[in-house]
């Protein structure tokens, strides 16, 4: 059981990093007041660059081929979302169906090029990131081996843009007023914010967060793009709202999600998990989700002004 | 007259999103080094070009009539129905399972498939309605959690109890007792696709309209959509209606499913949410959310992706093309506002206009009468 648990631990945190990162996306544009469910489509976004960039360029620089990869798709998936950000700041439009048609122009697009590039639609990295043991952090008794043995560089990236990310939106001025134009932009225009450039920010950052969280998944799990994020944009809205639009609860919620779905993805090939049927952890964070969302129905902690366009001449 | 404007007016809107969309194709095949000229040709002819293509296009487009009525249906209430896929998923499981399970005569058999995939999806339609009524979760969140639960569901269940024989992702093939595909009709369009789904979706297109333009239900409905908290004073049970709202749209859309898994295929795979249930809402928006305008959208769509499969094969454009097209006209329809506001202007300023040319006429006539 205990060697199962340090057996499952590596994957469970590999497939938790890309959920991370694309939350807090999520959590960028949403404490703005921009509903994304886009987020999907951000991600396959950062897929399709990641995957095409590296596979172009791993035989010249073998290195340094992912990193550029991965900064590649954050600066598409930065620029895809100023698509949303165009139509749901700047003209008003309702930003459930703008995120839906970001999903979808995403898939077309992607696969469009890619069979125009392959064929088959699929692009193939020869070489993924390569798993680190970190040196003296990995003998502790325990957490050691839990954390620090065969870790991605990425990981450590993700946790790093997390306290980043944390700091800016609660300790400066920027997170302040990215925050208040979330909860109530007339008061936030009022006190000198301007609205529509903060919200803009906030959905790019989005939408850069997305792109890096799909890449990542790429060069640590998949390998290839294969057309589709199978719904890991979606999982990561999940984690957004079952972590209540809080950093630190998006973190828990993505590695709650994260340890369930490695769970049964394994689970075929683990006796001892073979008898939990794959379909209860699969839907769990689904159903938790919902139930969070009935539970905390009464004091909800989403941003007051979600969803709502602002309208500067409306008080 | 007014009803008449707007109707017009919504015409011209989606008359223009969808030229934005095909604009959109078209530089995206042309940046791409193909012609679009060709690539268009390619697309409608593989649509239109025969009886049997025809009957594809409409065989494709039932279940996106479907998904389409049931976006535009609850979107009359004002909720927004993000769950189509996954009301489909459950629509078509449940048609799929008694179509495998039951061995009676077709009339019988396909009335049960039909009951049986509209209370699927009603049930899967009604539980966010009923969050929404009760706990006032958001329905957009708890539609995109009931389309993944879905999607695992069918993931996991039809392996484990309607598997084929071969293989592990897909479920057998359903009698043809159980298919919504009948003889005469497939050797009409001379061995289409094309089944008793197109019949159910335009009696369905007739009920919804009649539903919403003339009964009570219908007033109730769109009271509730136009503005909660009047129809509250007036006496409509809000929460009621909600939950009835997004039961009925649940059940179009897992109506739509079964024409999809029981008629056009005649199996299901697993993995695999379908596309009809978001196409659905770029033809409520193109419909402007009336059911006759649904079905025209719809059959516009069934063209597009019937005729993209013949463009492939003709040129090197890949069939994603479609796609693109649809996907670029919900963008363009969701910011619609600014050719609205735009054309509130123009006809302010046509209307303007005409006012000052009317004014001049009277003050010429007035001169005239004091010469």
């Amino acid at each position: 059981m205990v060697d199962l648990i340090y057996q499952l631990f590596p994957y469970a945190i590999a497939f938790t990093v890309p959920l991370l990162i694309t939350s807090l996306g999520g959590l960028y544009s949403e404490r703005s007041g921009v509903i994304n469910i886009g987020l999907e489509g951000l991600m396959l976004m950062g897929m399709f660059v990641g995957a095409l960039i590296i596979s172009r360029t791993e035989s010249i620089y073998p290195g340094t081929a992912i990193w550029i990869g991965l900064l590649a798709a954050m600066l598409f998936g930065a620029v895809f979302a100023l698509l949303h950000a165009f139509a749901c700041v700047t003209l008003n439009a309702n930003q459930v169906i703008s995120g839906i048609a970001i999903n979808m122009i995403a898939a077309a697009v992607t696969v469009y090029l890619a069979r125009l590039i392959s064929g088959s639609g699929n692009i193939q990295i020869i070489r993924g990131l390569s798993r680190q043991t970190i040196p003296i952090l990995s003998d502790i008794p325990i957490l050691g081996r839990l954390l620090f043995t065969q870790t991605y560089a990425t990981t450590w990236f993700v946790l790093l843009i997390l306290v980043v990310a944390t700091f800016l939106l609660y300790k400066t001025r920027f997170g302040l007023r990215l925050r208040a134009c979330g909860e109530h932009p007339h008061a936030a225009d009022s006190a000198g914010v301007n609205v529509y450039r903060m919200r803009y920010m906030a959905v790019i950052i989005s939408g850069a967060c997305a792109g890096l969280g799909g890449a990542t998944f790429i060069v640590t799990i998949s390998g290839e793009f294969n057309g589709t994020a199978a719904g890991l944009g979606f999982l990561a809205l999940a984690a957004l709202i079952f972590g209540q639009w809080k950093p630190w609860g998006i973190l828990g919620a993505a590695f709650f999600f994260g340890f369930a779905s490695t769970v049964a993805n394994v689970s075929q090939v683990v006796p001892m998990l073979a008898q939990i049927p794959g379909i209860y952890l699969k839907t769990f964070p689904y159903v938790v989700t919902l139930a969070a969302l009935v539970l905390s129905s009464k004091y909800s902690l989403a941003p007051k002004a979600i969803g709502e366009p602002y309208d500067k001449g409306k008080r | 007259m007014k009803k008449k404007l707007i109707v017009k007016k919504n015409f011209l809107m989606s008359l223009f999103a969808v030229i934005l969309g095909l604009i959109a194709g078209a530089i995206l095949m042309f940046v791409t080094g193909s012609n679009p000229i060709e690539g268009f040709y390619y697309l409608f002819r593989g649509g239109l070009m025969n009886i049997e293509r025809i009957g594809n296009s409409l065989a494709t487009a039932t279940p996106l009539i479907f998904a389409g009525l049931s976006v535009a249906f609850a979107f009359k209430t004002g909720l927004f129905n993000i769950g189509g896929a996954g009301q489909m998923l459950i629509g078509g499981l449940c048609a799929t399972a008694v179509g495998l399970t039951f061995d009676w005569p077709k009339p019988i058999l396909l009335t049960v498939i039909i009951i049986a995939a509209m209370i699927g999806g009603a049930l899967w339609g009604a539980l966010p309605g009923l969050l929404k009524a009760r706990f006032n979760v958001h329905e957009v969140v708890a539609t995109i959690m009931m389309n993944w639960i879905a999607y695992w569901t069918v993931f996991y269940l039809v392996p484990l109890y309607l598997k084929g024989p071969f293989l592990e992702t897909e479920s057998q093939r359903i009698p043809m007792a159980a298919s919504l595909k009948v003889s005469w009709l497939t050797s009409l369009f001379s061995g289409s696709y094309i089944n008793l789904g197109i019949f159910l979706a335009i009696i369905f297109v007739a009920i919804t309209a009649f539903i919403l333009e003339r009964t009570t239900l219908g007033y109730e409905l769109k009271a509730v959509g136009y503005n909660r908290d009047a129809a509250e004073a007036a006496g409509i049970g809000v929460n009621r209606n909600i939950v009835l709202s997004m039961a009925v749209a649940g059940a179009l859309a897992g109506l739509g499913g079964a024409t999809f898994y029981v008629g056009f295929a005649s199996n299901m795979q697993i993995g695999v949410l379908p596309s009809q249930g978001f196409d659905g809402i770029a033809v409520a928006l193109l419909g402007a959310n009336s059911p006759w305008g649904v079905f025209a959208a719809a059959l516009f769509f069934g063209l597009l992706h019937t005729g993209k499969g013949f463009m492939n094969a003709m040129t090197a454009i890949p069939p994603e093309i479609a796609d693109t097209i649809i996907a670029t006209i919900i963008y363009f329809a969701a910011t619609s506002v600014l050719i609205e506001r735009n054309w509130d202007k123009l006809n302010k300023f046509r209307l303007a206009l005409r006012l000052r040319k009317s004014k001049q006429e009277s003050l010429e006539d007035d001169s005239g009468g004091e010469q």
